[in-house]
């Protein structure tokens, strides 16, 4: 088909204006909570240190290529840190290879900050948000909290903490899920398989479902609490089955912080993937100090295909990826 | 050898697994925020029928099936093999029983089917959605009763049985759903 016949939006007028209403909201709810909203540049000299996020890369007249930001958290962590306060940003962020009915390349993100907050705190708060923001469109009952832990022993029938990879890919199997045999023997990768195909279309029916407390190996930029086991303090929420938000207690410490970028860049170079340059001004500034604070960064699209009732993306942006 | 990557994944991308044609129905991306991507694949074995869910990680490659979908005429059956054409090119392909499989109760000469072609070899014999075909056996006919919703069994020239309202007598031509198997209506010489 020729692109010409193709002009139109997939969203419909009248989801365009649930957007531009959805953004209000937004606004109207941060105002009177207080919380800034800030901008940061979309390109960055570093890319994501993250295996599983794929930066795009642009070209620059001089000076070489820059990252397109596939989130602006370290540009807003040197915000925290040079005594901004409580932030928020909307903005657009962009991840390769991610294409679906879920996942478009490019896709607006709410991202923000709460200082003085844990990740318990910052649930409550997102769910005050969602609730605030959906008001009239959503019926949302009292959220729900889950440690990871709990969530995979109730859906994927094993224990993602101990459990070896043998044993996993035996649960995930029972449960009526194909294992490619690529990953029989990854752990990291079978616990992603069992939290996407069995634990995530379990989660937030009829109300937010919260996940807390990630095994290790997913701490990203999380505190870690010691304990048995220890766990990282992070969480992901839910609706409909559709995971809609991921969110931490904000790790400060910057050796830690570099200890996990290195070990990011021993990953990717395991998978053959593109060598990056780690983000040393974020460093910096964790060094010099950033208040105890905790984050969350939401997938606006996702939350407008729920209140516009879109099974697709496609269905809530103007010109999605099969649109561009 | 071609091959695709998941990223390439659609419906109706033919694919070989297990040495098996097959085409992929139903493709679903899945990604846990920060960690490894999925595709789940629903895919068709193109020589049983059978419908699996695949898991594939993002990036894995598949090899490509050499499958093509194609009208073409059916000619005659030798006993063996069922013949078919290619209308505009003349070129004849003999399909053998088991890729005519159940199809063949509604084969009647001349009628276009669709033949799914792998490495050039029929696999898969679809008939038209729609047959006529004349009743070669059936109870005698029971006049008046063209509304009372009674059936009785009747064997169709091809050889297929099917169920016809009560009224219908040998020699009557009827349109019937291969889909379905069921009688759609009568055809008025």
């Amino acid at each position: 088909m020729a692109l010409s016949a193709d002009w139109r939006p997939g969203a419909d007028i009248g989801t365009l204006r649930l957007r531009a209403e959805l953004l209000r909201r937004i606004r109207r709810f941060f105002e009177r909570e207080g919380v800034l909203e800030v901008e940061t540049p979309a390109l960055s000299r570093a890319a994501t240190t993250d295996p599983h996020i794929h930066s795009m890369t642009a070209t620059t007249a001089s000076g070489g290529p820059r990252f397109l930001h596939t989130s602006p958290e370290l540009a807003m962590k040197r915000l925290l840190a040079a005594g901004v306060g409580d932030i928020f940003q909307v903005c657009r962020v962009f991840r390769g290879e991610e294409s679906g009915a879920r996942h478009n390349p490019e896709f607006s993100m709410l991202e923000y900050y709460r200082t003085g907050m844990d990740h318990h705190d910052l649930m409550r708060d997102l769910a005050n948000l969602i609730a605030a923001v959906t008001a009239g469109w959503l019926d949302l009952g009292e959220p729900d909290f889950v440690s990871y832990a709990r969530a995979f022993s109730e859906f994927a029938g094993c224990d993602p903490f101990s459990d070896d990879a043998t044993t996993m890919a035996a649960a995930i199997s029972a449960r009526g899920i194909d294992v490619p045999d690529s990953i029989l023997d990854e752990r990291d990768a079978l616990i992603d398989l069992a939290m996407a195909a069995l634990v995530s279309p379990q989660m937030g029916h009829g109300r937010i479902g919260f996940v807390y407390d990630f095994p290790l190996q997913q701490a990203a930029l999380a505190t870690i609490r010691p304990g048995d086991p220890p766990v990282a303090e992070r969480f992901e929420a839910f609706i409909g089955g559709m995971e809609l938000a991921n969110g931490f207690n904000e790790l400060r410490d910057a050796a830690e912080q570099r200890r996990r970028f290195d070990a990011d860049l021993v990953r990717r170079e395991h998978l053959r993937l593109p060598r990056v340059a780690v983000d040393e001004r974020f460093l910096a500034a964790l060094e010099a100090g950033m208040p105890a604070c905790a984050g969350v960064a939401l997938g606006l699209d996702r939350l407008l295909m729920l209140v516009a009732g879109a099974d697709t993306l496609d269905k809530v942006l103007a010109f999605g990826w099969d649109r561009v | 050898m071609a091959t695709y990557s998941t990223n390439e994944f659609r419906s109706g991308l033919k694919i070989l697994m297990d040495g098996d044609p097959c085409t992929i129905v139903e493709n679903e991306f899945v990604k846990p925020g920060k960690g490894q991507a999925f595709s789940r694949v629903k895919i068709r074995n193109l020589k049983t029928g059978r419908v699996v869910d695949k898991t594939f990680k993002s990036g894995e490659t598949v090899e490509a099936a050499d499958v093509l979908e194609t009208e073409m005429q059916y000619l005659y059956e030798d006993g063996e093999f069922w013949h078919f054409m290619v209308a505009d090119t003349f070129e004849q392909y003999a399909a053998d029983a088991k890729a005519v499989g159940d199809s063949a109760k509604w084969l009647k000469e001349q009628d276009m089917c669709q033949i799914t072609l792998w490495n050039n070899a029929p696999i898969l014999v679809a008939p038209p959605n729609f047959v006529v075909l004349e009743v070669t056996e059936t109870d005698p006919g029971v006049r008046g009763d063209t509304a009372q919703g009674g059936v009785k069994p009747a064997t169709l020239s091809t050889g297929a049985v099917v169920r016809v309202p009560l009224f219908l007598e040998i020699g009557d031509v009827i349109k019937v759903d291969t889909r379905s198997g069921e009688y759609v209506s009568r055809v008025k010489d």
